[in-house]
């Protein structure tokens, strides 16, 4: 029991910083622009891909560096010459630009790359178990990406907070008109921002690659879950969306562990046993066979109660 | 230049009618439709799939195709969903298509055999065909038989009954975990691992039986820390595609060291992500010669063939090969591609498939009836690897025809 409890925090711990990883950018582009850009897990795909492809000329250190470098100029370009043309045709231009990005973006790893899985695989420097802990090993990979995903928060966090940068940055997220009265261009620092975050999504992909694997379909896994830890967190906070990331990875493993079912949950809250045919099969299921829909529970339940997020300032 | 131009003119349309003409053969090609993943997560075996039915296909024209009319694979993506297919499936029906080959999801199965088996007690003069080439949940030819389904791989039980004799013949295991995909096939699985495993060896514990939605997971490593915490020996799993990756990868994170029982742990990148890890641990079920050691000449000749055409990708279904011959050579015998008298040539059919093994399509529920072959992961003597990666899998036991087959509940409706 106590292995199952401490690796489950880990793995959530793990799984929830990645998701911060890929939402970091994601809040600040929605929550400063407007935009939900559906395309972003697509760049965290093209950020594994790239990083793979240059990881076999160059090995893995210097493609972490250049792959999100590529992707965030891709992005920065994006944003330049298509989204900032049609961002003057509103919101519902801007999203379904950015859904047929992220359409183009997956056909066209299919074209370069091909559809089955690659060979994408963890360096050899940080190959080996971490530690050992009731017979369950520890990949010190794993370490390696709760290290880069607190760097970053804290990187992010001082810019914000720390910098003359950040402030403009703050500022155009809430008075963008304003702040362009005083003289700063804000369509360059929206380029700067999309472009940013793009590439924080693909220092997520060259990272999350190894471990979730290279495959077309790898945006498309993650996607959705992405929005609601924007969502949760609330728009363009990035606090918020640390903690939403932790709590949805920590939800999400811990639902997995837990062998308890629907029926004995209905139970401790004081709904009876019942002995109708159709409702015994909900009753059976277990918790950790619907694991993977809880975080749009969350979701739900975040939107009914508190729609502005959990550290969001403003309603969704 | 006036003079030139009418000669250039003549010169050009003979070009083009010499162009044209070995195209406009006297017969229309026979069309097959293959319905399957060819975007989302399960796109890779979709398309190796198709891939491998091109080069089935190719393989019968080249030798003056069926009937004189070439084959061709006219292939649509289902995304493995059911709506998906049954739009699909309209489409076949629609273009007058005869022939549908799908395989990848019971799911997808169910609902393709209930939709083919209505539109042809409505539409007698408009049938298809359903030939499933890989889905294989049990029902399909048990208590869901219909005359127009037929089944070129072995079932779930077929396979679990070998997968289980070689289970019980190791002593070390005494704790079973079965994991699988949250779907008809993976309940047929866990299904059949609890109560064959239950006559066969009463003294394994089946510690855990768990089932996850099928594509939906993103990381696998609490599953793993599960396996771990039961003490499981061994791990029974139906997985395929991007979720058998994703156990294998995170298993191998996990220092989950017990051997793997599996249908479908390899090819499409499987044996890749395995690697190392995986040596003498992973042990799988099928309905072919793996190809190592000592691969039958013909089988030898097909996957080198084809390896040549798809470097990256491997011949992880000869049942694709046999599948489609055994319907080239009912067509021949109906000596037209009519529905009925295909069907009816099918039925009883014999063939010697690629790994030298005499199989038959049997009467009673169209379920083929061949030996079943039990190989593990290895780079010890491997001639034909997967994925490119040198790694591949060697034969470890073989399951004979007749000891393989598992009765049927079916009772068939014959047209009248």
């Amino acid at each position: 029991m106590t292995q199952l409890v401490v690796f489950s925090v880990l793995n959530g711990l793990v799984f929830g910083l990645l998701l911060f990883m890929l939402s970091s950018g994601l809040t600040l582009i929605f929550g400063m622009m407007g935009v939900l850009n559906f395309a972003h897990a697509s760049f965290y795909m093209l950020g594994a891909y790239f990083a793979y492809t240059l990881g076999l000329r160059l090995g893995f250190w210097p493609a972490l560096l250049l792959a999100p470098l590529l992707v965030g100029l891709l992005g920065a370009l994006v944003e330049r010459h298509g989204l900032r043309r049609v961002h003057r045709f509103g919101h519902v231009a801007e999203l379904i630009f950015t859904f047929g990005v992220a359409i183009l973006i997956e056909e066209i790893v299919q074209l370069v790359w091909g559809r089955p899985a690659k060979s994408y695989e963890v360096p050899a420097a940080l190959d080996f178990p971490l530690f050992h802990l009731f017979g369950s090993a520890f990949p010190a990979y794993k370490a390696f990406m709760l290290v880069v995903a607190v760097a970053i928060f804290l990187f992010i966090a001082a810019i914000l907070t720390r910098t003359r940068a950040g402030l403009i940055i703050q500022a155009s997220l809430t008075h963008p008109s304003m702040v362009a009265m005083l003289g700063h261009n804000v369509p360059r620092v929206f380029m700067i921002v999309f472009g940013i975050g793009c590439g924080l999504a693909a220092v997520a992909g060259v990272i999350a690659g190894p471990v979730l694997g290279t495959f077309p379909g790898m945006a498309q896994v993650l996607g959705s879950v992405v929005f609601v830890v924007v969502v949760v967190g609330g728009l363009g906070s990035l606090s918020g969306a640390f903690v939403a990331s932790l709590l949805i990875g920590l939800v999400q493993t811990f639902a997995v562990a837990l062998n308890i079912s629907v029926g004995n949950v209905l139970m401790a809250v004081g709904v009876p046993a019942t002995a109708s045919a159709a409702l015994h099969d909900v009753w059976k299921v277990t918790i950790a066979q619907v694991a993977p829909i809880m975080p749009y529970l969350l979701l739900v339940l975040v939107l009914m109660v508190r729609p502005s997020g959990l550290f969001g300032t403003r309603e969704t | 230049m006036s003079r030139v131009r009418p000669v250039v003119t003549l010169a050009l349309t003979l070009a083009v009618v010499a162009w044209l003409a070995p195209a406009a053969t006297p017969a229309d090609p026979i069309k097959i439709a293959y319905i399957d993943p060819l975007s989302g997560p399960f796109a890779a075996t979709g398309e190796n799939g198709l891939n491998q039915f091109k080069y089935a296909a190719d393989a019968i024209n080249k030798a003056g195709g069926v009937l004189g009319r070439q084959l061709e694979i006219v292939p649509l993506d289902n995304k493995v969903s059911p709506q998906e297919s049954l739009i699909q499936l309209k489409k076949v029906i629609g273009d007058g298509i005869p022939f549908v080959f799908q395989g990848n999801s019971s799911g997808v199965a169910h609902a393709i055999s209930d939709a083919v088996q209505k539109h042809n007690e409505r539409n007698a003069g408009n049938r298809v065909l359903y030939l499933n080439y890989s889905a294989v949940d049990p029902a399909l030819t048990n208590e869901k038989c219909h005359y127009w389904h037929f089944r070129f791989d072995a079932h779930a039980d077929m396979k679990m009954a070998a997968l289980t004799d070689v289970i019980a013949a190791n002593k070390a295991i005494k704790k079973m975990y079965v994991i699988g995909q949250d779907y008809s096939f993976g309940k047929a699985v866990a299904e059949a691992a609890v109560s064959m495993l239950g006559k066969k060896r009463p003294d394994i514990q089946i510690v855990g039986n768990e089932l996850h939605p099928i594509g939906k997971v993103k990381d696998f490593s609490p599953y793993v820390q599960k396996i771990v915490a039961a003490g499981a020996d061994a791990v029974i799993t139906g997985n395929w595609g991007a979720d058998m990756i994703g156990l294998a990868k995170a298993a191998n994170d996990g220092g989950l060291k017990v051997p793997f029982y599996t249908y479908y742990a390899a090819s499409d990148g499987v044996t890749a992500a395995i690697g190392a890890a995986g040596i003498d641990r992973i042990r799988l079920v099928h309905e072919s010669h793996p190809g190592n050691p000592n691969a039958p000449k013909a089988l030898g000749d097909y996957i080198t063939g084809y390896r040549k055409l798809h470097p990256q990708n491997d011949v992880n279904q000869p049942r694709i090969h046999t599948g489609l011959n055994m319907l080239a050579q009912a067509i021949k015998k109906a000596g037209s591609t009519d529905v009925d008298r295909v069907a009816q040539a099918l039925e009883g059919m014999e063939y010697s498939n690629l790994s030298g093994d005499q199989v038959i399509m049997r009467r009673e529920d169209h379920q083929l009836q061949m030996p079943i072959y039990i190989s593990v992961h290895t780079n010890k003597n491997i001639k034909y690897d997967l994925d490119a990666s040198g790694f591949g899998l060697s034969l470890e036991s073989k399951v004979d025809r007749d000891k393989a087959t598992q009765p049927s509940t079916c009772k068939m409706q014959r047209p009248s």
